[in-house]
């Protein structure tokens, strides 16, 4: 009973650590039809960021994070506009290959600036304390990440349902030209989203360093997971992509905890096996 | 034994949903026969030609060619068995020549595509078979140019001649004269007119002019359903097709 | 109805000259052993890159097939060659055999599923296979070495003729005749029915079924073709270095695979010899000059490629000629 409420918890902890920094990549590809491989750049940046801040600034983490957030926005910012904005007409190997390129460029970098090693990011002492629920305790840390998660969907409804911003997003989803015709900035709207992905990337990235760790190799290492939780859940459904990441990260952590020398091959044989049955994803549009 | 009726339709159903596309159609298509599928936009003649091709499942009814029933077999499979059709949209291997598109279709035809050691071209005999037929369709001038670079009428007429090349018994023709400046349609018109005589032709078009000229048949469809068919006098002279098309592309 | 006879059909060459291109390349091989006698090893790596580099051009260039997953089949030539000859044979060319039966069974296995997949999906699941692949040689420690890579290869004589040398001559002989005979092989099939259906796949797959191509069976079988291949290029490095490493299931071989043959252009099998022999050049150069670097270079030189080429080297001579003589 204990090790299945272990499992529910960080299961659903670690998948809205995917779900943040898959959520982005889903938008984009669903919208600008992008195959963006350095998505988790995007991650690395912020938890780069956020590190350097709280080890070499002695900054605390409050201050930090937000900050590794922004920085990741900052960038993103003008590679959409650079880079991407120009990729977007191209074929799907070029795709692959562009954002190949950045990703090693953003790896060279955090290489080059903070080393190859491990960058902690070391949690507030009020994060690291545990929480007594009655019947047993638990890291006050996966609790928040939780939370933080439900909270970032429910922005994101808001976001999308209910503000002129997300009509726009969803006419520019649904069709691209019929919506720049009718006079929608659709520019603007890939830039805002784009920023607003990589912005949740860092969220995750740096919320999640425990199960994720920060490293130079990060955007690599983890790019098939991300690129899983995108697929499963079906391109441009953040609903899909939610649900996908929980399902995942349930999945991922039971493999982990039960068959622990066969989880990796276990989680992605499921993968496949659920792929090839539903090549589409759990609710997605055919790409 | 097989029987050469040629492809028969019986009681043909499509559902989309609570959609009826296609409702209790019944056609015949003889070996030689030259009928005409019209019907304004939406009436289901596209729908039609992808139960017959097998690129949609029929809800109900049967589909025989020479009393084969051909609703087991797939897309390729209905190929093989003789139903051949051109695209609406041009889609030819823009890449590669006028010769080799022919050649593609004609060695999926033989069974030789998975040959791998021998040249593509080194077959005398179906070489000499691409010639006749770029001979035909006169196009042998272009055969060493890439599709891509010829004007839309000439890839139509390269469209036609490679599904030729699959020596259909039944060939659908879907809107072979789309997009063709009027200037060029001649070119169309002449290539249906030389079809093999014992080839079922059906074209679906919505150029009238075309259609009287090339078809000894017509059928009218609307809403997914049959509304009438005939000889082109008749359905010239029919008050339901004159009102369909009143303000149309025939007066 | 014409009488036209049958004319001869042009035949692709260079410069009109046939087999010129083959001439220049065992000129190259030739001049390389002479001009560079103590980088053989390299010279080596380079061949077996190529050959992994024709496998993908196969696979991608010929069928279009989107994979970022041509080690996991590099991978099962390497460890079933260096398992070959650590338990049965020290005979390089059954091994040769054994990692190309290797390498293509595992793309017929995975292509069953991968096949039917298209675009992203198709991406990612190749990469997952290829990341299974490698969890599976790192748990099965037993029989891989896991992390510790397989070792106690010894190789015997090729064709019980030539003794592998520490210089490495022999090594290079033998790899480069391997992969001129597979690419003298994909240069028939390249002009041959099977390479013109793949390059119409390529183009149209819609076509394709409609002109009766049973499309799905062809993309298995060219993919099951292009393992074999990769299993041939795994099990040369597994024979000429006698180790097998984790790394050969790495997502970095095959993506760099993929930079090498977009760089010199897909489709035209010299486009994979030159991207491959320019990518592993500039980073021989590169990591030895400053092992930190490197991979700001990689990634510049992909977005160079990308945005100034986008078809590749390959295709400069034809971009050119097009570009002179106008479009009709």
């Amino acid at each position: 009973m204990s090790l299945f409420f272990n499992i529910l918890i960080d299961g659903i902890a670690y998948g809205m650590i995917l779900f943040m920094i898959a959520v982005g990549l889903s938008v984009t590809m669903g919208l600008m039809r992008v195959i963006n491989l350095a998505h988790g750049g995007f991650a690395l940046v912020g938890g780069a960021v956020a590190h350097w801040l709280m080890v070499a600034q002695s900054m605390s983490f409050w201050v930090a994070a937000p900050l590794g957030v922004a920085a990741s926005v900052a960038l993103a910012w003008p590679l959409e506009r650079l880079i991407y904005r120009r990729i977007y007409g191209f074929g799907d190997l070029q795709q692959v290959l562009a954002t190949i390129g950045l990703t090693f460029l953003m790896i060279a970098t955090v290489n080059r600036l903070l080393g190859s090693t491990l960058l902690a990011l070391p949690l507030p002492e009020l994060l690291a304390q545990s929480v007594d629920l009655g019947f047993r305790t638990l890291p006050l840390h996966r609790l928040v990440v939780i939370g933080v998660g439900l909270a970032v969907i429910a922005g994101l409804w808001l976001l999308i349902d209910r503000t002129r911003f997300g009509i726009r997003l969803r006419a520019a989803v649904d069709n691209r030209s019929a919506a720049s015709a009718i006079g929608i900035n659709t520019g603007l709207i890939y830039s805002a989203t784009f920023c607003l992905g990589a912005g949740l990337a860092a969220l995750g990235g740096i919320l999640g360093a425990e199960m994720l760790p920060i490293e130079a190799y990060y955007p690599l290492r983890y790019m098939v997971l991300f690129l899983i939780v995108v697929a499963v859940g079906g391109m441009g459904s953040i609903s899909g992509s939610f649900a996908a990441a929980l399902g995942l990260g349930i999945l991922d952590t039971a493999t982990r905890y039960l068959v622990p020398d066969f989880g990796t091959i276990f989680f992605y044989g499921c993968i496949i096996l659920f792929l090839a049955l539903r090549p589409n994803g759990l609710w997605g549009r055919t790409a | 034994m097989t029987r050469v009726t040629g492809l028969r339709v019986r009681g043909l159903n499509k559902n989309f949903g609570g959609l009826t596309v296609a409702q209790d159609i019944n056609i015949d298509l003889p070996p030689g026969a030259r009928t005409a599928l019209i019907g304004p936009n939406g009436a289901g003649k596209t729908t039609f030609s992808n139960l017959i091709t097998g690129i949609l499942t029929p809800s109900a009814g049967e589909i025989t060619l020479n009393g084969q029933d051909l609703r087991a077999l797939n897309e390729a499979q209905r190929v093989k068995a003789g139903v051949a059709k051109t695209f609406q949209i041009t889609t030819l291997f823009r890449d590669l020549t006028v010769r080799q598109n022919l050649r593609l279709a004609q060695q999926e035809r033989d069974g030789r595509a998975q040959s791998w050691f021998r040249r593509a071209d080194s077959w005398p005999e179906a070489e000499d078979e691409i010639d006749a037929q770029l001979a035909a369709f006169r196009l042998l001038d272009l055969e060493e140019m890439r599709v891509d670079d010829l004007a839309y009428g000439q890839q139509r007429l390269v469209e036609m001649a490679m599904t030729l090349m699959l020596k259909p018994r039944v060939l659908i023709l879907d809107e072979p004269a789309a997009g063709v400046p009027s200037s060029d349609s001649h070119l169309i018109t002449d290539a249906i007119e030389r079809l093999p005589d014992d080839l079922a032709v059906l074209i679906i078009e919505h150029d009238m002019k075309l259609v009287f000229q090339v078809a000894s048949s017509i059928i009218v469809l609307v809403n997914g359903a049959i509304l009438t068919q005939g000889s082109p006098d008749e359905i010239a002279a029919n008050q339901q097709v004159r009102d369909l098309y009143l303000g149309g592309h025939h007066d | 109805m014409s009488d036209t006879t049958l004319t001869p059909k042009r035949t692709r060459t260079i410069a009109g000259i046939p087999f010129l291109g083959e001439a220049i390349l065992i000129a190259v091989v030739i001049g390389a052993y002479f001009l560079f006698p103590y980088n053989l090893a390299f010279l080596t790596r380079i061949l077996i890159m190529v050959l992994l580099v024709l496998s993908l051009d196969l696979v991608l260039g010929f069928a279009g097939i989107a994979t970022l997953g041509q080690a996991a089949m590099y991978g099962p030539g390497a460890y079933a060659a260096g398992l070959f000859a650590v338990h049965v044979s020290g005979a390089p060319l059954p091994g040769l055999v054994v990692g190309a039966v290797a390498g293509a069974a595992l793309a017929f296995l995975s292509g069953l599923v991968l096949m039917r997949a298209k675009g992203l999906t198709l991406i990612m699941l190749t990469i997952a296979v290829a990341s299974i692949c490698l969890e599976i040689a790192n748990k099965a420690r037993d029989v891989t070495g896991g992390a510790d890579g397989l070792r106690g290869i010894r190789m015997e004589p090729v064709a019980g003729l030539f003794e592998f040398d520490f210089i490495g001559k022999t090594a290079y002989w033998y790899v480069f005749v391997v992969v001129f005979v597979v690419f003298l092989l994909l240069k028939r099939l390249a002009n041959a029915p099977l390479g013109q259906s793949l390059r119409g796949i390529h183009e149209s797959p819609e076509r394709m079924a409609a002109i009766g191509a049973p499309v799905y069976r062809r993309l298995v079988l060219a993919y099951t073709l292009g393992g074999g291949i990769a299993g041939i290029a795994g099990a040369l490095a597994a024979q000429v270095t006698q180790l097998v490493s984790l790394e050969v299931y790495s997502f970095n071989l095959s993506a760099e695979a993929l930079i090498m043959l977009i760089l010199g252009g897909t489709g035209r099998l010299y486009g994979a010899i030159i991207g491959t022999v320019i990518f592993m050049t500039v980073h021989h150069v590169a990591a030895a000059a400053d092992p930190f670097n490197w991979l700001f270079l990689i990634g510049f030189m992909v977005l160079g490629v990308v945005f100034c080429l986008p078809k590749g080297l390959a295709h400069l001579p034809t971009a050119l000629t097009r570009l002179v003589r106008g479009r009709a």
